[in-house]
């Protein structure tokens, strides 16, 4: 019974599928999208952080926090910018987001 | 050690759970509490393997900050969550599809891929005894990382400086009180002095 480090990246490999799976599954809310991308990167910290741990080296936890702190800023600059889209049109629809004809 | 095993296991669903819940949840408020529920549930997995500095980190920054972020700006418009919500059924099949896809790829890989079996260590390593989590990765993250240190500094304050430019706006149907304007008026300005005649007043 003991909890090696395949146990941790069974768990990380799940919850970066839910993020996937959420990307596909609501695909018109952009806000559902944003958060299943924190689900994939927290799954991402959960394999850095096992990596970490079991193989006896602290230089994972500190490229996990750096991942953190990514995320915050691409939490807080995409939140940013889906207010202003709401604002401008009305709407968050993710197939209405075609002005620059990508 | 059977003990820890439990706690893995019940913390392990539990994070599941709450990523099914956040992707699933019919009205987004209650999948923003999902995901806070999936960061705190990661940040006992956290404490699990040692890594307490991080778990501390992940609670205070993900659910103190960005998922109160994503609650406010779910709770502050006003969406049609109804109407985004049609077409969960359709896509239901190709989503599948690609997430089972891609948990095959990462179980093959991971199954088959031996990882460093000198280094690694069946059990957690709880830090160095002498030191505590925190203290380590501090040795580490001020001396050798110390640069991309900075940079993620950097990149949080150009994350806040383009928050607050993205979202400010000036707006001009609006009357605000100007201070200065206010007293900088003269009584040479302001005041005047009219003589009227008498008996020409209505």
């Amino acid at each position: 019974m003991v909890i090696g480090l395949w146990h941790y990246l069974v768990v990380a490999a799940i919850l970066f599928t839910l993020g996937v799976f959420g990307i596909f599954l609501n695909r018109k809310n952009v806000i559902i999208i944003l958060m299943s991308i924190e689900l994939m990167l927290l799954a991402v910290n959960i394999n850095f952080v096992a990596f970490s741990v079991f193989l006896r080296n602290l230089e994972g936890q500190a490229f996990a926090m750096f991942i953190l702190t990514v995320a915050a800023a691409e939490a807080a600059i995409g939140l940013a910018i889906l207010v202003v889209y709401f604002r401008n049109r009305g709407t968050i629809e993710v197939e209405d987001i075609h002005l620059m004809k990508g | 050690m059977i003990l820890e095993a439990i706690v893995f296991y019940i913390f392990s669903a539990v994070v599941v759970g709450a990523g099914v819940g956040v992707i699933a949840a019919r009205n987004p408020v209650h999948s923003v509490l999902f995901l806070i529920l999936a960061f705190f549930t990661a940040a006992g997995l956290f404490i699990l393997m040692g890594a307490e500095f991080l778990a501390f980190i992940l609670v205070i920054v993900y659910v103190g900050a960005v998922a109160v972020l994503f609650l406010f700006v779910v709770m502050m418009l006003d969406i049609d969550f109804e109407r985004l919500r049609s077409g969960f059924v359709r896509y239901l099949p190709v989503g599948a599809g690609v997430g089972l896809l891609l948990l095959v790829e990462l179980v093959l890989i991971f199954g088959t891929w031996e990882v460093a079996p000198k280094r690694l260590s069946s059990v957690p390593v709880y830090a160095r005894a002498r030191l505590t989590n925190t203290r380590a990765l501090g040795d580490i993250l001020y001396t050798r990382y110390v640069f991309a240190f900075e940079m993620a500094g950097l990149i949080l304050l150009v994350a806040m400086i383009g928050a607050i430019i993205l979202t400010l706006r000036h707006r001009t149907e609006v009357r605000r009180q100007r201070i200065a304007a206010q007293l900088a008026r003269t009584p040479k300005e302001s005041v005047e002095v009219v003589k009227v005649p008498i008996g020409e007043g209505a």
